[in-house]
């Protein structure tokens, strides 16, 4: 239905926009994120309002290294710049600088899991089973729905990757490239919240 | 770019299970959405046989619970919500002038996870496990504690799966409505189906990702021992009714609206007149609709909250008897002075209004906190809920079937059969349900399998399942009604009730693949009907004729349907089904489940779609051969 109307070979101003597909794409997306603010909303409800039931496990005080959280939210805000300049990439049609900056945002995301997988594993030896109480289970189910966000964000980049070295940067593969840098974002603005209402508050006693 | 258009065009089944078009998909709905109204209806059928007499054991304890579970949950999830989608894909691309929606492969798999997911819940009959909590599934009660069976998993898993498809059908509906309106048809132009059909998506949107997270804990709580509801374990029971209402008021507003759609575009077309208030129904529409999010905690009244937070809740669901009481005089006023035509879609109509005023009555009394103490968990409760969702929401779904089926299948429904499907439903249900505000006020309560003797119940509840016997056979007749009909040639013009307002009516009965041969110009509200009174045939067209380009059919959200399907089964019988080395029978099975589907997802990102064209002269020859 939409022809592309832009000059053969030569890639609009905004690709990720050039075509009706692609805004419906970056339109929907945006809904999508509507729908996940609530999901996280009811996630961090629910783990506000169960967060004081330790029984006889450990406290959320006890627990917590703010050391090691501090240097993955670095990380993941780092990735987050990084997606960024892809994105900048992506508008100078810089197919070899965009592919290189997302390897970077996906090797980041892929260090803040790691950090988090090796948080999990401590947590367990300490006592802090998912099954321990319903602070531990609400913790691993917010804090655990944000790694597999993560997860499903690093197998989605590592895909356009792929896609964008065999395929090239067009009106096809740019909506898709804007999609998932506007998730990366929304990921790290979610962090930003469990940092503040998990770890942080966590901390005051 | 010279990549080939000629993409392999299926039929029969296939074509079927391929279709990425909204309209087939809009059939599609239709098929599945009835099918599970049957069943939800039979189980209705089996609990009024129940209690028919008193001490009657028809059924056990058991089975009650089980028939009441399922009948409120396969109505609302499986049968209500995808009608509504059946319409909601059949007419709004339609009249918005749109040739299909933003994302038609989505829509596909809009609905085969909600099929594979309704599936999956009804799959429970058959192995015997039954969901038994209620559909509002309170904890503990749906915790493993007590229902220690597989049913609250099937619940569980198959309302989850289901979800999905809802939830990314509301935002393929949204951007849809956003993004693919024709020239000229701005917001304030748009049909109030179109209208509703909008806000409810966006409820959809704002609602069931809640529902996700509480299904999300309780599937935790069930099958990995983790311990949301269960105080035993510090968990928070009370915390299941917030969340599962935070969804659930919403969820009624998701059901009624487009019924209140429906409505307005049956009454205004045949009054043959303007819809009274178009613009105080849009904002009406849009009030309800951020009203519905402030009321959850009208349900829970007597959950002990406290006075202000039920004063509150109290005031704010009262608040919304006005946005809707703006609705029931717009209609009335848009019949006022009209050359109204009694068909039987306008009969359907016609009866939603005073049956709806008659619930939202009942509503602004069970609104009122203190009252709410005597009503609550009574008959009473059973007799409003059942008034706005039948008498509204189903008589909407009969208004809009009658309405639209020569659009959607090419043929009108037989009128006469139409008239006395209407006088038997309608009556059937007034018989059923008014009683029931008596019982719920004499101190019958809802959910009780038997009641005794010689407490005044009995002639009454005796009326009741008359009355359920002969919606029932109402139900029949309608489809008594589509046999005969789809014997008949398919001959109905593209204007069948020649009184059409809005552009659906404009194209042929049922539309080309492609919709519109050329974009319509919208000039006004109610499109066609402007052009009609100013003499006009047609439309303007915004277009010259070309080729028109179309998504290719995929398969794969079929797959993506199944493989969500056998990973429900997989993880709920994990600890039943022994062992595979290391891991656990079923936890193998799930887990090839969800690699199916995420297999599918990444083929659907690495292959491009190019889609086809659909050449001129076939445009050509199919405007030629419907002249």
């Amino acid at each position: 239905m939409s022809a592309h109307t832009h000059v053969e070979g030569q890639l609009p101003h905004e690709p990720e926009k050039a075509t009706l597909e692609g805004r419906n794409k970056v339109l929907g997306f945006w809904l999508f994120l509507g729908g996940e603010t609530v999901l996280f909303g009811t996630l961090f409800a629910a783990y506000l309002s169960l967060r004081d039931q330790v029984l006889e496990g450990p406290t959320a005080n006890h627990l917590f290294d703010l050391m090691l959280v501090a240097i993955a939210t670095a990380i993941l805000l780092t990735s987050s710049l990084t997606s960024v300049f892809a994105i900048q990439a992506m508008h100078q049609k810089n197919v070899k600088s965009l592919i290189g900056w997302l390897i970077v945002t996906v090797v980041l995301g892929a260090s803040f899991l790691g950090l988090e997988i090796y948080e999990f594993y401590h947590y367990v030896h300490e006592g802090h089973g998912f099954t321990t109480s319903a602070f531990s289970s609400s913790f691993y189910t917010l804090v655990g729905f944000h790694g597999a966000h993560v997860l499903f964000g690093i197998v989605w980049i590592t895909l356009l990757i792929i896609q964008l070295s065999r395929k090239g940067l067009n009106v096809v593969t740019a909506p898709k490239v804007y999609v998932a840098g506007m998730y990366w974002h929304f990921i790290d603005v979610v962090w930003v919240f469990i940092f503040t209402v998990v770890y942080l508050m966590g901390k005051v006693v | 770019m010279a990549h080939a258009h000629a993409v392999k065009r299926y039929s029969g089944l296939m074509d079927w299970l391929t279709t990425v078009d909204h309209k087939k998909i809009g059939i599609l709905y239709l098929i599945a959405g009835g099918f599970f109204f049957l069943v939800g209806g039979l189980e209705a059928i089996l609990i009024r046989i129940q209690l028919w007499a008193p001490q009657n054991d028809f059924v056990g304890a058991d089975t009650y619970n089980e028939l009441i579970t399922m009948h409120g949950t396969t109505m609302i999830f499986l049968a209500a919500m995808p009608l509504l989608f059946a319409f909601m894909n059949a007419v709004v691309p339609l009249q918005i002038g749109a040739r299909d929606v933003a994302f038609p492969f989505v829509n596909s798999l809009g609905f085969w996870t909600f099929f594979f997911g309704g599936l999956l819940l009804n799959v429970s009959w058959i192995v015997g496990d039954v969901p038994d909590a209620g559909w509002t599934a309170y904890a503990p009660l749906a915790g493993t504690t007590y229902s220690n069976d597989h049913g609250m998993d099937y619940y569980v898993l198959g309302l989850q799966i289901a979800g999905i498809g809802t939830l990314i059908g509301g935002i393929n509906f949204l951007v849809t409505i956003i993004n693919m309106r024709a020239p000229g048809m701005t917001f304030m132009r748009m049909p109030l189906f179109t209208w509703t059909a909008f806000i409810t998506s966006a409820l959809i949107l704002f609602a069931f990702p809640a529902l996700t997270v509480g299904l999300a804990a309780l599937m935790f709580d069930r099958l990995f021992s983790a311990n949301f509801f269960d105080p035993t374990a510090g968990g928070n029971a009370v915390l299941w009714e917030h969340i599962f209402w935070i969804f659930g008021h919403p969820e009624v507003y998701i059901l009624i609206l487009p019924a209140f759609g429906i409505i307005s575009e049956v009454i205004s077309t045949f009054s043959r007149k303007r819809l009274f208030g178009y613009s105080s129904m849009v904002f009406a529409t849009i009030l309800i609709g951020f009203l519905g999010f402030m009321v959850w905690a009208h349900h829970m009244f007597t959950t002990g909250l406290g006075p202000v937070a039920n004063a509150l809740f109290s005031i704010a669901t009262m608040l919304i008897a006005v946005p809707t009481g703006i609705k029931i005089f717009n209609w009335l006023f848009t019949m006022w002075g009209g050359s109204i035509k009694f068909t039987s879609a306008n009969l359907y109509a016609v009866g939603f209004v005073p049956t709806f005023v008659m619930g939202g009555v009942t509503g602004v009394m069970l609104a009122s906190a203190p009252a709410d103490f005597q009503y609550h968990d009574t008959y009473f409760v059973v007799a409003h809920f059942h008034y706005v969702i039948v008498g509204g929401l189903v008589l909407g779904i009969f208004a809009g079937l009658h309405y639209w089926w020569p659009k959607m299948f090419g043929r009108v429904l037989n009128e006469t059969l139409g008239k006395i499907t209407f006088w038997t439903f309608f009556i059937g249900f007034h018989l059923t349900f008014f009683i029931q505000h008596f019982l719920g006020l004499l101190g019958m309560p809802r959910r009780i399998w038997q009641y005794l003797d010689g407490i005044g119940f009995n002639e009454m509840n005796m009326i009741s399942t008359v009355g359920a016997l002969l919606m029932g056979v109402g139900t029949i007749l309608f489809l008594m009604n589509v046999v005969v009909t789809m014997a008949k040639p398919k001959n109905a013009s593209a204007d069948p009730w020649e009184d059409g307002r809005t552009l659906e009516w404009t194209i042929p009965s049922p539309p080309p693949e492609y919709n519109f041969a050329q974009t319509p110009l919208v000039r006004g509200y109610d499109a066609y009907w402007k052009e009609k009174m100013e003499g006009h045939k047609g439309m303007t067209p915004a277009e010259p004729i070309g080729p028109i380009h179309m998504p290719s059919p995929s398969i794969l959200p079929f797959f993506m349907g199944v493989g969500l399907f056998v990973a429900g089964f997989g993880f709920m019988y994990a600890p039943d089904w022994g062992h595979i080395g290391a891991l656990k029978t079923g936890h193998f099975i799930g887990i090839i489940g969800l690699a199916t589907t995420l297999l599918c997802m990444v083929l659907r990102s690495m292959i491009d779609d190019h889609g086809f064209h659909i050449e001129e002269d076939e445009i050509l020859k199919d405007l030629g051969g419907k002249a």
